[in-house]
């Protein structure tokens, strides 16, 4: 009981103040709450994004397969820097490189002998070999690479 | 009420202190009315105690898993074939977590056709459909965990749909990873997930649920309360809680048989420079999302399938947030037949596409 007799004063003290002093310090300690939120959640969130992997700067790539292991109307997966590169010998003999990553939701394509092109399991995209989407979800073609035969060494770059 | 004994003195000492007695009381008016549909009031406790199993098998299973690309594949496997019970904790795990889904996705199509979603139980729902995000957060960075083909690739596609959302996509999806691609710090990430982030916010969501199913009681459907309200009412204890009970010891039966006789398996370890596999899946959960994916053309008016696809599910998960203010007919206690009509339009098309996912071919 002794409480509210206590309080009562400062209450009606409150309401007879300067409003505008009283704005300005509803403002201050807006704006300081607001600072300190973003202080503290600023460097958070920067945390928890990853920091941005180097690139790998290799535009070409010696495989470790030889031209005579492949044999026609098969592929095989490759490390392309960090990613995957499918390496394909067509029916007729030819080699043929693309990025292996669908551009439907990035699955890892593969090569389907029974059809003769590449086909991605995840939602049953289909490739032709130039890498055009002919069918199913992807919505865009498996970025191409050059291949190269040197001798028993197959290489492989981006770009024409 | 003063009791004798040593056990009554210690019972006083603590109610002087805690109040207990206040409890009691609230715990004695608390009553669950009885009619129709009193059936479905039991969905909600049922996903809770799931949720309990889940913290419980969860706990254990850190005990033994190692979150890193190198680790993680192995020792689960080294889980499974050496550790004594391994196998029952982890299939516990991962069965518990298929049913607690199950029944949040029952207790959420209750409430939505029984309308228990209207006024004042707004915030109910919206805590609720929110737990239900949660749940299928904890399956998303949960099928990761053991590092397998499948979850492997499923994970791939989840994130680039995460990064496919326009405007934030990117950020979330190099958030979500870790970097460009799922890798071994997206494990890292998704352990973080998983037993840091995602249950400390289901602990709060529950707290909040819970606090106001407390407040405002169980709610009457509407066709009860046209023909005339409930029939009666069972206090909540101990009627009520020991028809709960005797749920809760049946799905745990139930969970014991499913683990023993179908013990979750590992599958291959995930390789990030091999084709995706043939049967590649995602939770059952999720595979109405998946398979309406693999429907989509590749463009749709000139936007990219997937991200119409997207765009669509995203809209329909604020829509379902939304709906007790969507709603404006039941809020006046009017029959909103259309609103039902929605919701089994909804739990058809997830039924169907459910099942298309696991029968069609996928390699045509
Ligand atoms: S990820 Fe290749 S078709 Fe969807």
């Amino acid at each position: 009981m002794t409480n509210q007799s206590e309080e009562r004063p400062v209450h009606e003290a409150a309401s007879y103040g300067d409003t505008s002093r009283k704005r300005f310090i509803g403002w201050l300690l807006g704006t300081s709450a607001g600072a300190f939120l973003g202080a503290v959640f600023y460097p958070v969130v920067r945390y928890l994004m990853p920091p941005p992997a180097a690139e790998s700067a290799a535009s070409t790539v010696t495989l470790a397969i030889r031209p005579e292991d492949i044999t026609a109307n098969t592929a095989e997966i490759f490390k392309f820097g960090s990613r995957a590169g499918i390496l394909v010998r067509t029916p007729s003999g030819e080699l043929r490189a693309f990025s292996a990553i669908c551009t439907h939701l990035s699955c890892i394509v593969q090569y389907r002998p029974d059809l003769g092109h590449i086909w991605c399991a995840c939602h049953n995209g289909h490739f032709d070999l130039n890498g055009r989407n002919i069918s199913g979800p992807p919505p865009a073609p498996l970025e191409a690479f050059t291949v190269n035969v040197r001798e028993d060494q197959i290489v492989v770059s981006k770009g024409d | 009420m003063r009791r004798r004994g040593p056990l009554g003195r210690l019972l006083v000492w603590l109610d002087d202190r805690l109040g207990l007695a206040d409890l009691g009381k609230l715990a004695v008016k608390k009553e669950v009315p009885v009619h129709k549909h009193t059936l479905w009031y039991y969905l909600g406790g049922m996903t809770l105690f799931l949720f309990l199993v889940q913290v419980a098998t969860g706990i254990l299973l850190v005990f033994y898993y190692r979150p890193s690309a190198e680790h993680a594949y192995e020792s689960i496997q080294f889980l499974m074939a050496e550790v004594e019970f391994g196998w029952l904790i982890r299939s516990i795990h991962a069965w518990s977590a298929n049913l607690m889904i199950f029944t949040a996705f029952l207790h959420l199509f209750s409430v939505l056709l029984l309308k228990a979603y209207r006024g004042p139980r707004e915030i109910t729902w919206l805590s609720g459909v929110m737990l239900l995000g949660v749940a299928m957060g904890f399956g998303f960075t949960g099928y990761l965990l053991p590092w397998s083909e499948l979850s492997y690739f499923a994970t791939r596609v989840g994130t680039e749909m995460a990064g496919a959302v326009p405007l934030v996509g990117s950020f979330v999806g190099r958030m979500l990873k870790g970097g460009d691609e799922v890798s071994g710090a997206t494990l890292t990430r998704f352990y973080a997930f998983h037993i840091w982030i995602l249950p400390a916010a289901c602990f709060l969501l529950v707290a909040v649920h819970l606090f106001l199913v407390q407040k405002h009681g169980m709610s009457v459907p509407p066709d009860v309360e046209r023909s005339g309200g409930a029939k009666g009412h069972m206090p909540f204890f101990p009627s009520f809680l020991l028809r709960d009970l005797v749920g809760w010891l049946s799905v745990l039966a139930i969970l014991a048989a499913l683990a023993a006789y179908f013990p979750t398996e590992l599958g291959e370890k995930a390789d990030p420079f091999a084709p995706a596999p043939a049967g590649i899946k995602p939770e059952w959960y999720f595979m109405f999302m998946f398979q309406t994916l693999k429907y989509l053309p590749a463009h749709i008016l000139g936007i990219e399938g997937e991200v119409v696809g997207i765009i669509g599910f995203t809209v329909a998960g604020v829509l379902l947030l939304l709906v007790p203010f969507l709603d404006r007919r039941v809020s006046g206690r009017e029959d909103s037949r259309l609103f039902t009509w929605i919701g089994i339009g909804v739990i058809l098309y997830i039924l169907l596409l459910t099942y298309l996912g696991y029968t069609a071919d996928p390699t045509i």
